[in-house]
């Protein structure tokens, strides 16, 4: 049975997903041919280096954005387990502001307000931060409930077998916290990759912009946009595989 | 070894688990604490494993007093081996890795020492098979034969179970019993807090009746067991043994 389950499965795999890919062409290909759209890829081939350095610096910036909103979830959601109060409000204070309101006001807010305050001029290092303090706060809402359900006996396990507070969470708590965390985490990178596309508006010179650009300069608006959801799918998909396969890994019965 | 409880008092919110305990339980090499469920036999036990701090009174293990600091009681729980009724086990860990944990962690030990200890442990009492298994994919009674290895694996002054069986069904209750009988055979001292009074007659040489927070009876097995004085104690031991 085990042996002929398998390449059925297999055939009615790429059946349906051949069956799928049909019909999203069939329906686009309807679309774009109503348009009696003037196609002017020589203008776009052109500017094919405005492209990649666009993609490159979107993948730098989400790259960046990740590890800090790491650092920053981390620290959040060990503030909201803190015994000391004023740090744990703090810390739901921030959840609560940066996940109830929209990145695009977060991105104006600390570029025109906050880091010219601050006289933080580099715009680059003010989008990495917006895109780590929004990403932080999911983050740390992540953290925290892996945090949590780790059960009171294994803490209790932890402290019977002489392990020090700091000692059990190296140990115990974060390698549980973390293979949890992977499948979200990913999904979480792919999120930063398109919210990153935001920075265009405080002039980060990033996928999403130097789109903009070429296409103000030749105004051939689809040949400008179709190559960047391409773009943005060429990490976002295989992103979205590798959590997938991460989540198969990573799973154990508790 | 030795054990002295002197005037032990603790609390919990509205309950009082202990009340004023003392007792001195004279050189005993396997000590059985039983008695009716929420009367404080666990309390008792987990003060002496280093989990719990007394509000008041004092214990002394082998004449040395025990120091409820924080800081003093790590070092405590570092020499004890205590094992519980389920989930001793980190579920991330496999069988050979919670048992490496503490050696290595803890105790110092270089990861090729602490291998070696692992193997011959395994190979002594048939883990060897299971040792790449994680928790989960072990029955429950080798997850509490493996936790009972990791507690001998410290080399600790003495061992603790906490009602080591009451989560398993008959037949691995007497795998794990089995082992801690050969535990004892070896000459290892231990304190068992058990619901099975066959065992506990059987595997201990001194006994606590505990009850009511109080500890109402004290004496060697053989006596304790065949002649109870308190009337709680008869009364209990006619209720368990009935069946």
């Amino acid at each position: 049975m085990q042996a002929h389950r398998q390449p059925v499965a297999r055939a009615a795999w790429i059946v349906s997903w051949c069956l799928v890919a049909l019909l999203v062409a069939a329906v686009f290909s309807f679309a774009f041919g109503q348009l009696h759209y003037g196609w002017n890829w020589q203008a776009i081939w052109h500017y094919r280096e405005k492209f990649l350095h666009g993609w490159l610096v979107t993948v730098a910036l989400s790259a960046a954005a990740l590890l800090a909103s790491l650092a920053i979830g981390l620290l959040s959601a060990l503030a909201r387990r803190s015994a000391f109060l004023p740090l744990r409000y703090a810390a739901v204070l921030y959840v609560e502001i940066v996940r109830g309101t929209p990145l695009l006001v977060q991105i104006l807010i600390l570029f025109y307000v906050v880091a010219n305050a601050f006289g933080i001029e580099n715009r680059y290092v003010v989008g990495v931060l917006a895109l780590s303090l929004f990403a932080g706060a999911y983050l740390s809402e992540m953290i925290r409930s892996g945090i949590e359900s780790i059960r009171d006996s294994q803490l209790e396990s932890a402290r019977a077998i002489g392990l020090t507070r700091a000692q059990t969470y190296r140990h115990v708590v974060f390698p549980q916290v973390v293979r949890q965390l992977v499948p979200p985490l990913t999904g979480q990178f792919a999120s930063i990759i398109k919210d990153s596309s935001l920075l265009s508006i405080i002039a980060v010179s990033e996928f999403t912009l130097n789109a903009q650009e070429v296409n103000a300069f030749t105004y051939s608006t689809l040949e400008s946009y179709l190559p960047l959801a391409a773009g943005y799918l060429l990490l976002t998909l295989p992103i979205s595989l590798l959590s997938r396969v991460l989540e198969r890994r990573f799973h154990f019965a508790t | 070894m030795r054990l002295e409880f002197r005037a032990i008092s603790k609390q919990f919110g509205q309950h009082q688990a202990l009340r004023d305990v003392s007792v001195s339980v004279a050189e005993f090499q396997s000590l059985a604490i039983i008695g009716p469920s929420g009367g404080g036999k666990t309390t008792l036990l987990r003060i002496v494993a280093g989990l719990e701090t007394p509000e008041a009174g004092y214990l002394s293990i082998d004449d040395a007093r025990v120091d409820f600091s924080e800081a003093s009681l790590l070092l405590h729980r570092r020499r004890i081996g205590t094992v519980f009724q389920a989930y001793n086990l980190f579920p991330h860990l496999t069988a050979r890795e919670n048992v490496l944990l503490p050696l290595v962690v803890v105790h110092g030990l270089s990861r090729i020492e602490a291998n070696e200890t692992v193997d011959a442990l395994f190979e002594r009492f048939q883990l060897s098979r299971h040792a790449d298994r994680r928790p989960a994919e072990l029955s429950g009674g080798q997850q509490q034969r493996v936790a009972i290895v990791r507690a001998i694996a410290i080399k600790p002054r003495f061992l603790i179970f906490d009602e080591p069986t009451s989560a398993l069904d008959p037949e691995m209750t007497a795998e794990v019993l089995d082992f801690i009988a050969e535990l004892r055979g070896e000459g290892r001292d231990l304190i068992i807090v058990t619901h099975n009074m066959g065992f506990a007659r059987e595997v201990s040489d001194h006994c606590l009746f505990i009850a009511e927070g109080q500890v109402l009876e004290e004496g060697r097995s053989s006596e304790l067991f065949s002649r109870p004085r308190n009337p709680l104690l008869a009364n209990f031991l006619a209720k368990v043994l009935r069946y």
